[in-house]
């Protein structure tokens, strides 16, 4: 059983890999943009709105996580096709993911926004500041410094997550593995590089959101600390 | 044990130094326990009290200096033999430890089981008998949550007392208790004092203090700043701080 | 195109009994895998903390479908052809095992320190610590992410279709090749899902009020 590890095929594919990899991030990029909006936009829907809207966005929230994404990127695929509509595979593939992202992003922007003391709104208020000033300056960023790290923690996931779009042929890093490993018929070499440059694009992820907060929370900067 | 064991101290402390990072926690720190005495250990906070406790029992290694009790050597190497330390020295917490999954009696026995080797029939009748001592005999079978604070450090001693230890150690115990609670601690540390158990403690129980303990060790910035029989030490201040502390503590 | 119907909704069904089958194997193996983990992360040896660490952070930042990818076309390219089943069973246990590692880790580490320290007055070793003060401590602190990760594991089953396994997502796609009715079709499958996985959420939920309270 002697099977020689041969990663010459990386001289002429690499192309596909760097524009797979870039699809990868392209596709995650505005997944985690509009999925964070989305769901910040759901969370304050769950702790001001009507009931009836709350219900909603609950129940909206209990689908996506107790559903696979490969089932939620199905029914936007097949399903919106099977309505005539012709969308691309990539477009489809970013709808499933924000939708997803956005009911990931509720919880964990729920959480963040109900920890801030009601204290705190209330002298908001009290200054005379509108509703919207006050969720601008005395909620959201408090907020999302607190959760900081459970939503790029989400966020990496995310990442990840899009392997499974390679499924409906979004020509990501997933599906340019597939298209290689089939020319060259050396899958064990194939997927153990795109196993590595996941793994760099999970680190880059990492580093670039730890720099985008010493950016964004200048309390932390300046005092080392948040609490 | 050479027959001077009964006249020798049973702890003995010596130019103790102890750092955390840069500070300087313990400052050659030395004092003697004779075997029956009581020791309160008083001073302000962060002076040091806990520290040299925890160094005493072995949880924190020391810089520099010699611990000797009850025939162990506690040096800097931080090396030392914990079960035969354990054996000897028994500590009592301000947060009780308890641990919350296993009722009160097998609190008690789970160290004279695993450790003593003791039979399960031995263990319980130890445990029956430590928790009468400290007025606790009829909750065996509760689980400390079912205790009040006052109980559960009283529990807590028991656990303690199971092993036999020849000194006690006891760090703040009454500190976190609402005022009604600490009184029956307080009447438990008594007793053992009767019985003759060596002890040292730090506390902020002054009234405690100058009825029951043998000899005050006044601690401040790390040093031990003033030391004596428990008498004089009260009525006679020497340094300024320890009269500073006095008059702010009573 | 034959017309969605009864005999259909038995089939995915069926598939589904795949679908627990393989949690259960996930999760069993992964629960192995990842006490040893965890156990690695919090000892006193350099080597196996670090060794237990790059494992973790290696599958933490790879894609499952990768990790099933690679179990099954890479290792069959080497020589090694495995049955999908046991190519998705050690993938999904490998994959559970890091994550349940992380997790179990963390309720260890939550154990408060003053209970080692007492346990350690009291002349315990370091074994008899774990598995008489410390352990039964962790795992009720274990019980509602544990809970929780057990729906992650059920959703990842999902991806065992990709290679072949005929699980509940597989069964749906087969299904909707022969009715051409998606939004039907993987609606009943996402609600077969649902079924099995909001019970898990809502206990995770129920439990961990339950455990902060008391």
């Amino acid at each position: 059983m002697s099977y020689q590890l041969d990663f010459s095929f990386l001289s002429k594919s690499w192309p596909a890999f760097v524009a797979g990899t870039w699809l990868t991030i392209q596709l995650t990029s505005v997944a985690i943009a509009l999925g964070f909006a989305l769901g910040t936009l759901c969370a304050l829907t769950r702790v001001y709105a009507h009931p009836l809207l709350r219900r909603l966005v609950a129940g909206y929230v209990e689908v996506i996580r107790n559903t696979p994404l490969l089932m939620q990127i199905f029914i936007v695929y097949f399903g919106i096709a099977s309505l005539g509509l012709k969308l691309s595979a990539d477009v489809s593939a970013v709808i499933a993911l924000v939708v997803n992202m956005g009911a990931y992003t509720t919880e964990i922007m729920r959480a963040g926004i109900e920890a801030i003391p009601k204290t705190q709104v209330e002298s908001a208020d009290v200054l005379g500041l509108s509703r919207l000033q006050v969720i601008a300056h005395v909620m959201l960023l408090p907020a999302i410094e607190r959760v900081y790290p459970a939503l790029t923690g989400q966020f990496v996931l995310l990442m990840l997550a899009s392997s499974v779009t390679s499924q409906i042929s979004a020509e990501e890093l997933t599906a340019t593995a597939e298209r290689v490993q089939s020319q060259t018929y050396r899958s064990f070499e194939v997927y153990v590089v795109v196993a590595l440059v996941y793994l760099l694009l999970s680190l880059f992820f990492r580093v670039g959101f730890w720099a985008i907060g010493t950016v964004l929370f200048v309390r932390r900067r300046r005092l080392g600390t948040t609490r | 044990m050479s027959p001077d064991s009964a006249v020798m101290p049973l702890v003995r402390v010596s130019d103790v130094v102890k750092l955390f990072g840069a500070v300087k926690v313990l400052d050659r720190v030395s004092f003697t326990v004779d075997r029956g005495q009581m020791i309160a250990v008083i001073g302000r906070s962060g002076a040091g009290k806990t520290t040299l406790l925890r160094c005493i029992s072995g949880l924190e290694t020391i810089q520099g200096g010699e611990i000797e009790i009850c025939g162990h050597s506690v040096g800097t190497s931080g090396r030392h033999s914990r079960k035969a330390l354990c054996r000897d020295v028994g500590i009592v917490f301000q947060s009780y430890n308890l641990f919350p999954h296993l009722t009160v009696e097998r609190n008690i026995t789970l160290a004279l089981t695993l450790v003593q080797k003791k039979p399960r029939r031995e263990a319980c009748d130890i445990a029956a008998r430590v928790l009468s001592l400290v007025g606790l005999g009829d909750r065996l079978d509760a689980y400390p949550e079912q205790l009040s604070g006052g109980q559960q450090q009283r529990v807590a001693i028991a656990r303690s007392l199971a092993l036999s230890p020849q000194v006690m150690l006891f760090d703040e115990v009454t500190s976190a208790l609402d005022p009604e609670l600490t009184a029956e601690v307080l009447k438990v540390m008594e007793d053992l004092a009767e019985r003759g158990m060596t002890m040292i403690l730090v506390t902020h129980e002054m009234g405690f203090a100058r009825r029951v303990a043998d000899v005050v060790l006044f601690m401040h910035r790390g040093k031990v700043w003033e030391s004596g029989p428990t008498g004089e030490i009260f009525a006679d201040p020497r340094t300024s701080e320890l009269r500073q502390f006095i008059v702010s503590a009573l | 195109m034959v017309q969605f119907n009864s005999v259909h909704v038995l089939y995915l069904l069926v598939a589904a009994k795949w679908t627990i089958a393989l949690s259960l194997i996930a999760f069993i193996g992964g629960a192995v895998l990842g006490l040893a983990l965890a156990l690695a992360r919090v000892s006193r040896f350099k080597i196996l903390r670090l060794a237990a660490t790059g494992y973790i952070q290696v599958i933490q930042g790879t894609p499952l479908l990768i990790v099933l990818f690679l179990s099954y076309f890479g290792l069959s390219i080497a020589g090694y052809q495995l049955d999908p089943l046991v190519a998705a069973g050690l993938s999904l246990t490998l994959f559970s095992g890091a994550f349940l590692g992380e997790i179990w880790r963390g309720c260890i580490e939550a154990v408060p320190r003053p209970q080692w320290e007492a346990s350690e007055c009291l002349g315990l070793g370091r074994l008899q610590q774990y598995f008489y003060v410390i352990l039964p401590q962790a795992m009720r602190i274990a019980i509602p992410p544990t809970v929780g990760f057990m729906a992650e594991v059920v959703k990842n089953t999902s991806l065992t279709s990709i290679i072949g396994f005929v699980e509940l997502a597989r069964a749906g796609q087969i299904i909707n090749n022969a009715t051409f009715q998606p939004f039907l079709v993987f609606a009943l499958v996402g609600a077969i899902y649902f079924a099995i996985c909001y019970p898990l959420s809502v206990a995770s939920r129920r439990l961990e009020r339950r455990f902060h309270v008391a």
